[in-house]
């Protein structure tokens, strides 16, 4: 589904993704994990087409198609969907008629007609019990005044509303009470299907716990220097990152 | 650059949707202005003596006054000599229906997409339509009639109803107020008037739509609004113009009474022409537009939602001169191309308890400027008097600008004014979280924009408030993207 190969990228003149090379088929959930600034949200923005990210050099396949060539809009109609990191607020656009607008352009680009108004919150109902959504949340602007954990929340429901193929949830955790990190990752579970991925992008061990991968990856000096199965986090956890320090040197990553 | 601001710009660069020229005949006075073109005006519209007397004082007033340097626009000195200051469309014949309605007239009317039709007054909307300086087309007057309103075209107004306008005709504005009034007053060709009887609540909308058509014209509105003791009002003004080569000066006047307990909601939306890419063309929009609150618990609630001109310089004001009287300003102004905006308004006040808001969403894109001007006085007079002003400016792409000039003078204690301001980018940031939603660039603006907006088009009707909204994305659309 995504092939990844050598992908090197920079920002502000700055080389941040050295080569790196991933391929995720359908149906897996894979997660990548790694110190701060190692580049794992700028993966994830490139893979969406911001515009800041340069690539320079390699190639992302998605869907047999050349993603790179794509415009951001474009990425996102054919199913690829970002929960941001730092969810981005929109004062005085109803977070209810964005979603509708969203869902609408992805439905034009799939030859699907538009839904209106009714046919429209019949489907969020259903999504905001499972994400457990209090309602007044969808009356207010996109992510504006909503609380770290609220936004991360929304993410997941647009998420489950917009039904993408290649979910990137990067850092989605981070700031979920505990309840709410089990109602996030039932959201992504009931996601996984055969036709579908997933790159979770985390720092923690416990969120794993409920969305098991199946393949993790150690995201280091802009490459992925070491990967394996759920236990790979287990030990990244136990031993943290000095050695993966130690390992990207070997590889010639930094 | 990104792809992003690149996509403004291309945007930035399409074409004004409403610009065609309609073929009407005019009936035209000579270019120039002197007090023959004034004596010419008054004759050609039948006027009575005071009228002209009026006129002319204002004329030789004018001809003392250097136009104002202060506002922060800039443009070529204007050649008074060169415009013409009066064309009026000759219609076929008496109306008295809207089907006989010249045609031409009908179906610029409709290539606007303003219904003057049946369905528009089933609406509850009376339209009294103003081409080229002089009203065509007047509706719904015999509902209004039967409640005592008077809503008819200012000439008529002189001629039926001579005596009110006599009384009022500069109370709010007098004819030596600044350069641009002064002029209008001197030479203004025609516009509404609107009387509203003591306790009468008006039951419509009550709406003109404005249009600049012959070329090479100035054009100069008046209005004038009257409420009597506890009545109610809503009027809407729209207009758009027709694509130009020159420059073309409008000078509006617009006053507004209210008495004890009566309100009026004014609401403007405002689509000229904004003159191609580099600036030419455009419409120079210099209006003056002020309300009296003149009565005890009156109040005076300004709406604008201003798109077009190349150069817009207007600041509805309030005078607060009734105890608990309220004024309301409520502003949005885009600019984009190279269009300048110098726009606020004034609020004055002299009652006690009297109470102010003004709200201003300044969005300026391309080359624009926007700048925000406003003038809050508390007089000694005015015990308790309370302001509160909210200004925030939107930036979209990096050649833009955006300035606040607020001005407060305080000569009672007891005031209170408070005052916010902010400025904001259309970030990257939300833009690409609208794309990475599906949504592309064009709409994402439009959509960030106009929410930015909300609290405004909250305070227009309904109706209006969807047009606006319309109008903004047609103006981002071929302005900014
Ligand atoms: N727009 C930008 N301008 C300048 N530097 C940037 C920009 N975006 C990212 N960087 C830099 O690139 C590096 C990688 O950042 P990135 O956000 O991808 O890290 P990360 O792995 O997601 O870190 P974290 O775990 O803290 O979220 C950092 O050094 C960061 O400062
Ligand atoms: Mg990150």
């Amino acid at each position: 589904m995504l092939e990844i190969k050598n992908l090197h990228a920079r920002v502000e003149g700055k080389e941040i993704l050295k080569g790196l090379n991933l391929s995720i088929q359908a149906g897996e959930v894979h997660a990548i994990m790694g110190p701060n600034g190692s580049g794992k949200s700028t993966l994830a923005q490139v893979l969406c087409g911001r515009e800041e990210y340069e690539v320079t050099a390699g190639t992302v396949t998605y869907a047999g198609k050349d993603l790179l060539e794509m415009d951001p809009e474009v990425r996102a109609r054919e199913g690829i969907f970002l929960a941001f990191q730092y969810p981005v607020e929109i004062p005085g656009v109803g977070n209810t008629y964005f979603l509708r607008t969203a869902l609408n352009a992805i439905r034009a680009h799939r030859g699907l007609e538009e839904l209106d108004a009714m046919d429209f919150l019949e489907l969020t109902r259903e999504k905001m019990k499972l994400l457990k959504m209090d309602e007044s949340l969808l009356r207010r602007s996109v992510n504006e005044g909503f609380s770290g954990g609220e936004k991360k929340r929304n993410e997941i429901f647009q998420m489950a509303v917009l039904d993408p193929k290649l979910a990137i949830l990067d850092e989605t955790d981070s700031g979920l009470d505990i309840d709410a990190l089990r109602i996030v990752s039932d959201g992504v579970n009931s996601l996984r299907g055969k036709d579908r991925a997933v790159l979770v992008v985390t720092h923690y061990q416990r969120l794993l716990e409920y969305i098991v991968p199946d393949f993790v990856h150690v995201l280091a000096g802009g490459r992925i220097v070491r990967s394996g199965g759920k236990e790979l986090a287990l030990e990244l956890e136990a031993k943290g990152y000095a050695w993966v320090d130690d390992l990207a040197a070997k590889t010639g990553a930094r | 650059m990104t792809t992003d601001t690149k996509q403004l710009e291309t945007l930035a660069k399409s074409e004004y949707k409403w610009g065609f020229v309609s073929d009407l005949e005019a009936d035209a006075a000579p270019p120039g202005l002197n007090e023959e073109i004034v004596r010419f005006i008054s004759l050609k519209k039948n006027e009575p003596q005071w009228l002209l007397d009026w006129r002319l004082k204002a004329y030789r007033k004018w001809t003392t006054m250097e136009a104002p340097a202060w506002p922060n626009v800039h443009y070529p000195p204007i050649d008074y000599q060169a415009s013409v200051y009066y064309s009026a469309p000759k219609p076929k014949k008496k109306l008295g229906s809207l089907d006989e309605l010249d045609p031409e007239i009908k179906s610029t009317f409709d290539k606007l997409g303003i219904s003057l039709d049946e369905q528009k007054m089933l609406a509850g909307v009376a339209v009294d339509a103003v081409i080229d300086s002089v009203s065509v087309a007047t509706t719904f007057k015999t509902k209004l009639k039967e409640l005592g309103i008077i809503f008819c075209s200012f000439s008529e107004a002189v001629k039926e109803h001579p005596d009110l306008v006599r009384k009022y005709l500069g109370s709010v504005v007098p004819y030596s107020d600044n350069y641009f009034a002064t002029l209008n007053s001197a030479v203004f060709s025609d516009g509404s008037f609107c009387y509203i009887p003591e306790g009468v609540r008006c039951p419509m909308e009550l709406s003109t739509y404005f249009r600049i058509n012959a070329a090479n014209t100035g054009q100069f509105e008046r209005t004038l609004i009257v409420a009597e003791k506890g009545s109610y009002v809503s009027y809407l003004e729209g207009c758009t113009a027709p694509m130009r080569d020159e420059n073309q000066l409008h000078a509006a006047v617009v006053e507004l009474v209210a008495m004890e307990d009566a309100q009026i909601k004014y609401s403007t939306v405002q689509n000229w022409y904004p003159g191609d890419a580099e600036g030419r063309g455009g419409i120079y929009n210099f209006v003056t537009k002020r309300g009296k609150c003149a009565g005890a618990r009156s109040k005076i609630s300004w709406t604008q939602v201003e798109t077009g001109s190349a150069i817009t310089w207007k600041y509805p004001s309030v005078v607060l001169q009734g105890d608990y009287s309220v004024g309301e300003f409520y502003s949005v102004a885009l600019t984009s191309k190279r269009q300048q905006a110098d726009t606020g308004t004034k609020m004055i006040h002299i009652g006690k308890n009297t109470k102010s808001t003004i709200v201003s969403k300044g969005i300026s894109a391309g080359r624009g400027q926007n700048s925000y001007r406003g003038l809050v006085k508390i007089a000694k007079s005015a015990e308790n008097a309370r302001n509160f002003s909210q200004c925030d400016s939107m930036l979209i792409g990096q050649q833009c600008g955006a300035h606040t000039f607020p001005y407060i003078e305080v000569a009672n204690p007891t005031a209170t004014v408070e005052h916010e301001a902010s400025t904001s980018k259309v970030g990257e940031d939300q833009i690409f979280y609208c794309n990475q939603r599906g949504i592309d660039t064009e709409n994402a603006v439009s959509m960030i924009v106009n929410g930015f907006c909300k609290e405004i088009f909250n305070e227009l009707p309904m109706e209006f408030a969807v047009e606006a909204q319309k109008l903004l994305g047609i103006s981002l659309e071929g302005s900014v993207g």
